[in-house]
């Protein structure tokens, strides 16, 4: 029956005939293709993953770029401005802020990184339970995290390192554990609404049992949205790490850290200036990059 | 140019819109631009009912949005001219253009559920248009005058109350008519309508175009009607465009484009329109006999279904189904017809058990479903099977079609080979008219009319005896859907499957269905042989939706 | 419509209940032992046993756990959260001291903040030429990726030390309060900028927009006549937001101004760990979240035409 409905069949590329595992492969690689066209079309885009990437950098392996060691004080030219030799200046002790600045992005970078795997995985646990068991078990789990979003984040965490005692791994846990109630509120939704579509209910009707359903369909379909939060929250959790630093409930003073910089560079702001707005500056323009990479996938997934 | 409205007093000559040789593209890349509409022209003159007519991507909507000066900022306007009544308009500014939209032009919209302000009452919203198109004039009571005038010609029988309401609080026939009101309040001398009765039920998409059809006569406007149904522009219009890929491929007077088509595509979408056949769809292989005693396949009995709706005092209830009876015969095709609201698809959910009764029994063969536990439904899904409406929802957009097909194999563990198992995939999409070289793509690299196959090819999976299809032609183009119409009763004949074929359209009815049964409000009104049904219609409420159908002229033809 | 406010007055009752249960868990229960934290750590060494017993017997902490809750749950009903360990005054006057400080600074930042917002998303709806938009709407992102403390100290250095045209630190009189009210307003600004232009830009696409033209409207007239109430709805729903972006910038807004209010002396609470006082805060923090979200919940309904239909009226066609 096959010749008669090749009659009916619409309208086909003339090159089907081509194996499939080939179509299938030069699809990824035109969209692969595709996507990098994209991205020149983008300069903002191109120099916030840039920045990112350098940034990465510095955690990794400071040493690469910055000859001066975090601690290394010369009295002798204690707030030097900025100049070729000292980028960002030095402070009090005449150690270069800039090299603090590369160091301290470790310390920052490693906190954020922490807080967003603990606010992502116990998050998107939660709200996975919440939206799939629905009724009694999405009611009480949802009226917990009312509370949590009840009690602004800073507030929170700083409730919860004065708890635990000042340290960056508790600030880390901190703001993870303040940015759990977001990331379960969009994952429950996300389920909700992938729950309702037709591909799930088709599921059902084929004979998948519901753990089928949960793990084939559901969880992936869900989680492109709560991975668009991640790159969002990690600005936000920047942010956070730092206003905590900045507040003095991370690392003790010599240490490098972003905030911690901020912070010590306060009291000489009037006459020098640099020592507290340029390693602030540094963390901004961390913080916006990560914005604009996070705007670009939200687009992405709208598409 | 004076800034003022074209005038037809001074352009008596000219029509009241003429479209000539227009070119429109869109921004696809940084210096990419796509043609939608390529050298389109037509015009519309005094009194007349011009009709364009297209499938989707046609680039009908495109075009109108052109002639309104409405287009997306990623479009523009490449070539050509666009005139009202000799005045030339384009590239006129949104200030300029605003004295033409309303006075002289108006606009009826697609989906009356999305074209009234929500928050604002229909009354405030007839007057603003009223007070644009008369800037200069008189008071508030002369404009509250005007509007509710303007409602009554609308057609809407209680001005008064509905000038008082919000939106959400009329039916989508009133808000489409309070949507003509706005239209008809800047007095304009023609009207646009893009695809104003395609939201709405047929038998008041009926009383809607014949509403415009009387306005046409009384106030001797100009209509330029935008449809994807060819039967509703041939039943109403006085001449006819036939849109393909951004071109006119056909024009001109009714009688003619349906005598002598000049074109081949306006052959193809004749021949595919419903309307134009008179009898079921033979299966390719031959004709098909069914004999008049075949057995059961499924039987439902009494079935009721009632939704307590929320957040009510008192606790309201709405009776979705009741007391419906269906009896399905092996081997043939049930329709299930009826207007949004009449039950249809809550029977069809409760058929294969994504839904419930309250109360009624269900029986496939001699096994009875209403009383099954999960393990045994899932097992009686082998022989029961469902396609959705909606081919864009129904697959998962992250897995390919082969995947997608080996889905209910997986889910049941049958053909644990990869081999075996590809195998009948192959098959599986060979039946339903495509090859291997689909098994890799992703839904999103198919088009509609693909996407129901693969989904056709799914459902067929486990060899099923019966197939629950809800709506499951209504998303696709016309040609598209007699492919699968045509696709469904060839498997029907290969297969000796039995579908439940759940639709809102009489004239697939007649396509496809051996019986059918028609609901209104939960309720089974009639229930017979499609031939009996269509040419002895014993309930009222049968009559009505026969005679609203579309098509009439289509069909007088054909016979 | 009983049911609903019902339903949500009883919900505000369970957060700001659940808050407290939270904060007593926290700071009374978890630490191994809760009257060291009564004392400075310094001097923790050298304070007698007999008096850790007398300090211990006085915040209840030799009675059994389910007990002292119990006591300070009674207590707090009636607002009373114990007495300051650092300061010796009762919570409630210490914060009702301060409150009316930071009341001020708060409501004035969030007046700006909505003014800027606003700006923003007609502007960026409003424009005609692309680079304007893109240009306003990268404003949003901005706003929430500077750290309050980073534009505090550049607003100090530029407007105070620069130009001196403001005092820097203090909280005497109008002039005083200008920057913080600015550094303030920027972080809060960001959230809602970005929510409004995404819905003014929304609704500006909507079918009823279309019509709008089509009746004969101008830009203007759409924008303030159908799009400006739709699209600022939405706005309302992220007040939660909003206010803890509020407490948290004006915890390091009156830090970098020196400024007397709840957020300094919340950083004093907690670095001090001064028990009864920060659980006063995040009570009292906890109770206006609720309160503010309650009139949100219960003022919608009347913006909306198409809720109040859903929950008042029997016989509405919307089910």
């Amino acid at each position: 029956m096959t010749t008669e409905l090749d009659t009916l069949a619409p309208p086909r590329p003339s090159a089907t005939i081509r194996s499939a595992t080939a179509t299938g492969r030069r699809v990824t690689a035109r969209a692969a293709l595709r996507r990098v066209g994209e991205l020149a079309q983008q300069p903002t885009l191109v120099i916030a993953w840039a920045i990112v990437l350098v940034v990465i950098g510095w955690a990794i392996a400071p040493s690469l770029f910055t000859s001066y060691g975090p601690y290394d004080g010369d009295p002798a030219a204690s707030f030097a401005p900025p100049s070729a030799e000292h980028w960002f200046g030095t402070d009090r002790l005449g150690r270069d802020l800039f090299a603090r600045s590369v160091y301290g992005a470790r310390t920052t970078l490693t906190a954020t990184l922490l807080a967003i795997l603990i606010a992502f995985g116990v998050g998107t646990l939660i709200g996975l339970i919440a939206g799939f068991a629905k009724g009694t078990v999405d009611t009480a789990i949802m009226r917990v995290i009312d509370v949590f979003l009840a009690i602004p984040g800073l507030l929170l965490a700083m409730v919860v390192v004065s708890v635990l005692g000042y340290s960056t791994h508790n600030i880390a846990l901190a703001v993870g554990i303040s940015s759990i109630a977001s990331f379960a509120r969009v994952m429950r939704a996300e389920v909700f609404t992938v729950l309702t579509q037709d591909y799930v209910k088709a599921a059902y009707g084929l004979g998948v049992s519901r753990l089928g359903v949960l793990a084939r369909h559901v969880v992936p379909n869900s989680l492109s949205s709560v991975i668009a939060l991640a790159a969002l929250e990690v600005g936000a959790a920047v942010l956070a790490v730092a206003s905590l630093g900045f507040l003095g409930y991370g690392a003790p003073p010599p240490q490098p850290e972003w905030g911690l910089l901020v912070a010590e560079g306060r009291d000489y702001v009037a006459v020098h200036p640099w020592t507290s707005i340029l390693p602030g500056a540094a963390l901004a323009v961390v913080v916006i990059a990560a914005h604009r990479i996070s705007t670009s996938f939200r687009k992405g997934q709208r598409r | 140019m004076t800034e003022t409205a074209p005038d037809d007093s001074t352009a008596a000559a000219d029509p009241l819109l003429r479209i000539s040789d227009i070119t429109i593209e869109y921004r696809t890349g940084r210096r990419r631009w796509t043609p939608a509409v390529r050298g389109v022209s037509l015009h519309v003159e005094p009194g007349e009912f011009v009709s364009l007519v297209g499938e989707s991507g046609s680039g009908k909507t495109t075009l109108v949005q052109g002639a309104l000066g409405l287009l997306p900022a990623a479009a523009r306007i490449r070539a050509g001219t666009i005139a009202y009544s000799g005045v030339d308009v384009t590239g006129w500014n949104d200030r300029r253009l605003a004295l033409v939209r309303g006075n002289y032009v108006g606009f009826i919209p697609q989906d009356p559920n999305t074209a009234l302000n929500p928050v604002k009452k229909i009354g405030q919203q007839v007057i603003e248009a009223v007070r644009f198109n008369q800037p200069r004039s008189n008071k508030a009571a002369q404009y509250r005058e005007a509007a509710l005038s303007s409602l009554r010609t609308a057609g809407l029988t209680d001005p008064e109350r509905v000038f008082q309401q919000y939106p959400h609080e009329l039916s989508g026939g009133m808000k489409q008519r309070a949507l003509i009101a706005i239209a008809l309040a800047g007095q304009p001398k023609i009207i646009i309508a893009d695809e104003p009765t395609s939201a709405l039920d047929v038998t008041v998409q009926k009383v809607i175009l014949d509403h415009l059809i009387r306005l046409q006569d009384d106030l001797g406007i100009g209509i330029l009607l935008v449809t994807h149904d060819l039967g509703v522009a041939l039943d109403r219009s006085d001449r006819l465009l036939v849109m393909r890929d951004g071109e006119v491929v056909e024009q001109g007077p009714v009688r003619q484009v349906l005598t002598q088509p000049a074109n081949d595509y306006t052959r193809r979408l004749l021949d595919a329109a419903p309307a134009r056949h008179h009898g079921r769809l033979e299966p390719a292989t031959g004709v098909r006999t069914v004999a008049a005693d075949a057995p059961v396949a499924l039987r439902a009995h009494a079935l009721t279904k009632t939704y307590q709706l929320r957040g009510r005092r008192p606790h309201r209830e709405l009776r979705a189904l009741d007391a419906a009876d269906l009896l399905v015969r092996a081997g043939t095709t049930h329709a299930i017809v009826g207007e949004s609201g009449a039950g249809k698809s809550t029977l069809a959910s409760i058929l294969v058990g994504f839904t419930t009764a309250d109360h009624g029994t269900v029986q496939v063969g001699d096994r009875e479903l209403t009383s099954l536990r999960h393990t045994q439904l899932r097992e009686l899904r082998r022989d029961l099977q469902f396609v959705f409406q909606n081919p864009f929802t129904s697959l998962d957009p992250r897995f390919p079609v082969s995947r997608i097909i080996a889905e209910p194999l997986h889910a049941f563990r049958l053909l644990p080979g990869k081999q075996q198992r590809r195998a009948r995939v192959v098959e599986l999409l060979r039946s339903v008219a495509l090859d291997e070289s689909y098994l890799d793509r992703l839904p999103s690299q198919l088009s509609g009319g693909q996407r129901q196959r693969v989904a056709i090819a799914r459902a067929l999976a486990l060899n099923p005896r019966i197939l629950v299809l809800d709506e499951a032609v209504s998303a696709l183009d016309v040609s598209v859907q007699a492919q699968i119409l045509q696709l469904l009763v060839d498997l029907q004949a290969e297969l000796g499957l039995s579908y439940v074929f759940v639709t809102h359209d009489l004239g697939v009815v007649r396509l496809i269905a051996d019986d059918v049964t028609v609901m209104q409000d939960g309720v089974v009104v009639e229930t017979g042989e499609v031939e009996q049904v269509f040419h002895a219609p014993q309930h009222a409420y049968t009559r009505q939706l026969l005679a609203a159908m579309p098509g009439t002229r289509l069909a007088a033809d054909a016979r | 419509m009983l049911r609903y406010i019902a339903l949500k007055v009883g919900r505000a009752l369970f957060v700001v209940w659940a808050a407290f249960t939270l904060t007593f868990v926290l700071l009374f229960v978890l630490p191994a032992n809760p009257v060291d934290l009564l004392f400075d750590p310094a001097e923790i060494n050298t304070v007698p046993p007999e008096v850790r017993e007398q300090v211990a017997a006085n915040y209840g902490f030799n009675k059994p756990v389910s007990l002292q809750y119990l006591d300070r749950l009674g207590h707090a009903l009636v607002g009373d959260f114990g007495n300051s360990v650092q300061s010796g005054r009762p919570v409630t006057t210490a914060i009702l001291g301060v409150l009316p400080s930071t009341l001020v600074l708060a409501a004035g930042a969030l007046v700006l903040a909505l003014l800027i917002a606003f700006v923003i998303a007609l502007v960026a709806t409003a424009t005609r030429h692309t680079w304007v938009r893109n240009l306003v709407e990268a404003l949003p992102s901005a706003a929430v990726s500077v750290p309050v403390f980073l534009s505090g100290i550049l607003i100090l250095q530029v407007f105070s030390f620069r130009l001196g045209w403001f005092p820097a630190f203090g909280d005497d009189g109008l002039a005083s309060l200008v920057l913080p009210l600015i550094t303030l307003a920027i972080p809060v600004a960001g959230p809602i900028a970005q929510l409004l232009v995404r819905s003014f830009g929304t609704e500006f696409h909507s079918g009823y927009v279309t019509t709008s033209w089509a009746k004969g409207a101008t830009r203007g007239r759409i924008i303030i006549g159908d799009v400006f109430r739709n699209a600022s709805l939405p706005a309302l729903t992220i007040a939660g937001i909003t206010f803890g972006n509020l407490i948290a910038g004006s915890v390091i807004t009156e830090t970098v101004f020196a400024r007397r209010g709840i957020g300094r002396m919340t950083q004093n609470a907690i670095n001090t760990l001064d028990v009864p006082l920060v659980q006063g805060i995040v009570v009292l923090v906890a109770v206006s979240f609720a309160l503010i979200n309650l009139i949100v919940d219960l003022i919608y309904p009347l913006l909306d035409p198409r809720l109040r239909a859903t929950l008042a009226a029997p016989g509405a066609p919307a089910a």
